[in-house]
């Protein structure tokens, strides 16, 4: 009995030193893999959050109060991703999450911030075909990149690509995307004769004979490009057996939707010249903005040869706009700063601003560039302005008709503009 | 009125004087505008200007020598050996402030234009590898322009290959127009033929669809109807290769485990990561070479992948393994929590990004092997997973630790009442079977990513192939390999390389469930248990 009451004691009074720290300080959530197969892409952006924490706190923090960055590892395990966001929200009390990578660990934590009703930044292009009120969403949806380099690769610039091979790993963001792609290049009347759709399992090693085939589909005569949303580690072996095979971006380029500065790190680039990727983030865009993150992450992390992605931005775009809107809205109350995000403006790294629109995603410019022999992307092309998100494609049946606006009196995520009802 | 005459004979001669040298300027002023469209039309304009310099400038171009220096408005060239030249003059410059030089930015389509403008010029190229690659940039441009220099070309040519791609080269020219003579046009037929790829398949197949002369459609009909046969030919062939190829991979994964497995009965989930350890020693022996040693750094790679490997399994052995004989199943969740540890290990050690390995020369590339196109790193891991192979039969048959170790999987009892260390023989054992799974990191190391995850992916396939080819068998692990990776070859052309794994797997449990023992089955300790 004593014990108990010891215990009830003990257990009230660390309640009351939490609930006092929790007054002098905001506490942010950063779910990121950090072992597992994920933390390759995912651990930088841990880091990142924590030099943006770093940054904001030195500044004076937010309405007057210190952040305090609270990280879990939920180690590329999906469900645990659902429990960590959980812990965060429910034990940890923070008033935001940036996190997550996959489009499959998205989904898992989406009940959770709903049921418990908190903010998660979500920084990775996806497949889009989703809007949620309590998920901004700072990546490309598909017509912020996939459709901008088709269009790349069709114009004079890009090679007036008649032929296209969309190969992808097999899950969710590639086959959506490539669902999109066909039904734009369609639309753009290509033969179905000049598509190929191909997948493959994740992290497939051995190329051999998907590079011939892609490699007989390009000698038809008619120039060929492959567009692709290859995953992770199937590209390093992809990218080797096109060298090896000797194909070359003047003959059959590649566009990659997930390759960036980060994965060529592991590849010998000279073979890969040329070969193309599409983010709305390129770090060798020379703008003071830029320049000026880029040595501020170097410093931070004291290596001065790191790089800094498009995902990376999109925290740094997301955390600004955060910021913005706690301030427009006076309060770290989710709901006063759900509806303060829609307008927030913030500048890209690359020039321009990112505006939250009210479908819970952002303006982005697109960029196309090619690899260098240092294994660095320049850019060789970018949209003329920034690029508005649709979440829901309108090359898509059942999707087509859908809209999302997140502004009252509306607040719907998926309004049929030909049924006038929200929910699909 | 004279002064106006001597004016203008003034002016025709420095016409005259500078007859190339103009087009050179203009092609180097757009370079200095630095914008695509304009450094196409340079690439033109410098490859039409006939001055010595054209080859040298684009040449320097197209592997980001060529910079633009602003402030004197001129072009320079880096050259090979790291000087700098005017790119105009190709006088060489002192006292360059480098700092403010720019590049001449290239994409894809100037480089496509360098290539068929290199094409043109290096024709006649000392080098009969540079000849060759000039007639097949012609051979894909098709550009009726360069007829005449190939023509000329083809009659002095003395280079046997450099020979057959220039002719191929004017075949491509002569089949694709109408208006040349059908006997040349016909005769160029037989250049493709021997070409027979499927870009001279292509060619043919469009100068066939639209041919008027009856007698060139003829012959055109049967020069595709041959270039197909043969290319049919050609890829049975090619997926033959492809599923050697990747039968050795799966042969190298999983030959330690048929040991560790096959003859000892131990389930080692941690398998795969004392290849992943195997890679990373590449890694760190290619980062530790000095530069003339590294071509040779996987002679140095693989004899050290094979000792941290099969050290760290000995002490897994020792440390581990030992105190859960026979009960396979604490074996199994004991390894696999190995295995995550040395994956976090390796991760927080060099990082979780990929590490770059570099192939050494004679590993990159391919070569054409009768149309058979064969890439030189498959090749080289064919032949190491060939003499891993029978490095290892070598042990088991022809050395004592062989004999002992054949005889604790038969019979440990007997084998132990003989006077033999089953407990040595044992470490030994699982020792020789991860420093085998290393030498197989050094081999992916050339094929796949340097990450911690690189064991994760070989390790299913790995069982797959022990099981198949019958726990205990050298041989069935071989030919478990083999059936594996030709099946899955043969059947990913057809149903895609997801659903081709899918009907694999279906078949595996099809056929274990008939033979639960594989190909070949062993009486030994698996057995017995």
């Amino acid at each position: 009995m004593l014990q108990a009451t010891g215990l009830a004691l003990g257990a009230a009074m660390s309640l009351g030193a939490l609930a006092a720290k929790a007054e002098d300080t905001i506490k942010v959530g950063i779910l990121h893999s950090l072992s597992g197969t994920m933390a390759i892409s995912e651990t930088t952006l841990k880091d990142v959050m924590l030099m943006l924490i770093d940054q904001q706190n030195a500044k004076g923090g937010v309405l007057g109060k210190k952040l305090e960055a609270v990280v879990v590892d939920p180690a590329s395990n999906w469900p645990l991703f659902a429990e960590k966001a959980k812990e965060l929200i429910a034990k940890d009390k923070v008033s935001v999450v940036f996190g997550c990578w996959t489009s499959v660990s998205r989904k898992s934590v989406l009940p959770v911030f709903k049921e418990l009703n908190s903010i998660l930044f979500y920084p990775v292009q996806y497949e889009g075909e989703e809007s949620e009120r309590n998920v901004f969403y700072t990546g490309a949806a598909p017509n912020q990149q996939a459709i901008p380099a088709v269009d790349y690769l069709m114009s004079k610039d890009g090679g007036e690509v008649k032929r296209w091979v969309l190969e992808g790993t097999d899950y969710v963001y590639p086959r959506t995307t490539n669902k999109i792609l066909a039904a734009y290049l369609k639309a753009k009347g290509v033969a179905d004769a000049d598509v190929m759709v191909n997948y493959t399992p994740f992290g497939f090693s051995d190329w051999q004979t998907e590079v011939t085939k892609i490699k007989a589909f390009g000698s038809a005569g008619k120039k060929t490009a492959v567009v692709s949303t290859i995953n992770g580690d199937a590209n390093v072996p992809f990218y080797k057996e096109l060298g090896s095979q000797g194909i070359k971006a003047t003959d059959i380029p590649v566009v990659a939707f997930s390759v960036g500065e980060e994965e060529l790190a592991g590849l010998d680039a000279k073979p890969l010249v040329g070969h193309l990727a599409a983010w709305n983030y390129f770090m060798t865009v020379d703008t003071p903005a830029n320049k000026a993150a880029i040595e501020a992450w170097r410093a931070y992390t004291k290596n001065p040869k790191r790089t800094f992605n498009d995902p990376m931005e999109a925290h740094v775009i997301g955390f600004n706009m955060w910021v913005k809107a706690v301030e427009k809205a006076g309060t770290f109350d989710t709901d006063a700063v759900i509806d303060a995000m829609i307008g927030v403006a913030v500048p890209n790294l690359t020039g321009g601003f990112a505006t939250m629109m009210p479908n819970h995603h952002i303006t982005k410019p697109v960029y196309i560039g090619e690899i260098q022999e240092n294994g660095l992307i320049n850019s060789v092309w970018q949209t003329p302005g920034t690029v508005v998100a649709q979440e829901w494609s309108p090359y898509l049946e059942g999707s087509k008709d859908l809209l999302s606006d997140w502004r009252k009196p509306l607040s719907c995520g998926n309004f049929n503009v030909k049924t006038g009802k929200c929910g699909g | 009125m004279l002064r106006r005459a001597l004016l203008a004979a003034l002016s025709l001669f420095c016409l005259a004087a500078s007859a190339y040298a103009e087009p050179l300027d203009d092609g180097l002023n757009d370079l200095l505008g630095d914008s695509f469209p304009q450094t196409t039309k340079a690439v033109g304009e410098i490859a039409a200007s006939g001055s010595p310099q054209s080859s040298a400038i684009l040449d320097a171009m197209a592997n980001g020598r060529a910079l633009i220096d602003a402030a004197n408005h001129r072009i320079v060239l880096k050259t090979d050996k790291g000087d700098w030249v005017d790119a105009k003059t190709g006088a060489p410059i002192a006292g360059l402030d480098e700092g403010a030089l720019k590049k001449v930015r290239v994409n894809n389509g100037v480089r496509t234009a360098i290539g068929a403008a290199m094409g043109g010029l290096s024709m006649a190229n000392a080098d009969p590898a540079k000849r060759r690659e000039a007639a097949e940039q012609v051979f894909k441009s098709r550009d009726p322009k360069a007829l005449p220099a190939i023509e000329a070309q083809i009659a002095k040519e003395t280079d046997p290959n450099a020979l057959a791609s220039l002719k191929q080269a004017r075949a491509a020219i002569l089949v694709a127009d109408d208006s040349a003579p059908t006997a040349q046009r016909v005769a160029a037929l037989a250049d493709l033929t021997a070409r027979g790829d499927e870009d001279a398949e292509n060619l043919i197949a469009t100068a066939a669809a639209s041919a008027k002369d009856p007698e060139f459609k003829a012959a055109a009909a049967a020069a595709l109807a041959h270039t197909q046969r043969r290319l049919a030919m050609i890829s049975v062939a090619q997926n033959l290769w492809y599923g050697i190829s990747a039968a050795s991979v799966l042969l190298l994964a999983a030959i330690g485990l048929a040991i560790t497995f096959g003859v000892m009965g131990v389930i080692n989930m941690a398998h795969g990561e004392m290849a992943m350890l195997g890679a990373y020693v590449t890694y760190v022996v290619q980062g530790a070479l000095p530069p003339a040693l590294q071509p040779w750094s996987l002679a140095f790679a693989i004899p050290l992948a094979f000792l941290t490997s099969g050290l760290v399994g000995a002490g897994l052995e020792r440390l581990i393994i030992r105190r859960l004989y026979n009960r396979p199943l604490e074996t199994l969740l004991a390894t696999w929590g190995v295995s995550l540890i040395l994956q976090q290990a390796i991760r927080s050690l060099f990082g979780a990004s990929n590490k770059q390995v570099t192939s050494p020369a004679f590993m990159t590339g391919s070569f054409d092997f009768w149309g058979v196109s064969i890439t030189a790193n498959r090749m080289w891991i064919i032949v190491l997973s060939l003499a891993v192979f029978l490095g290892i039969q070598l042990v088991l048959r022809a050395t004592p630790f062989g004999l002992q170790m054949r005889a604790v999987t038969q019979n440990r009892r007997m084998a132990a009442s003989m006077g033999i260390s089953t407990g040595f023989v044992d470490t030994a054992a699982f020792a020789l079977g991860s420093g085998v799974a290393g030498i197989a990191g050094v081999a992916l190391s050339q094929i796949d990513n340097v990450s911690p995850n690189l064991g994760q992916g070989y390790i299913i396939d790995s069982f797959m192939v022990v099981v198949l080819g019958g726990v205990g068998n050298l041989w069935g692990t071989l030919l478990g390999a083999l059936t594996l990776g030709l099946a899955n070859k043969e059947l990913e052309p057809y149903i895609g390389a997801v659903q081709g794994q899918i009907t694999l797997l279906i078949f595996i449990i099809l056929f274990i469930q008939m033979r639960p023992r594989g190909l070949f089955a062993l009486k030994g300790r698996a057995v017995e248990a």
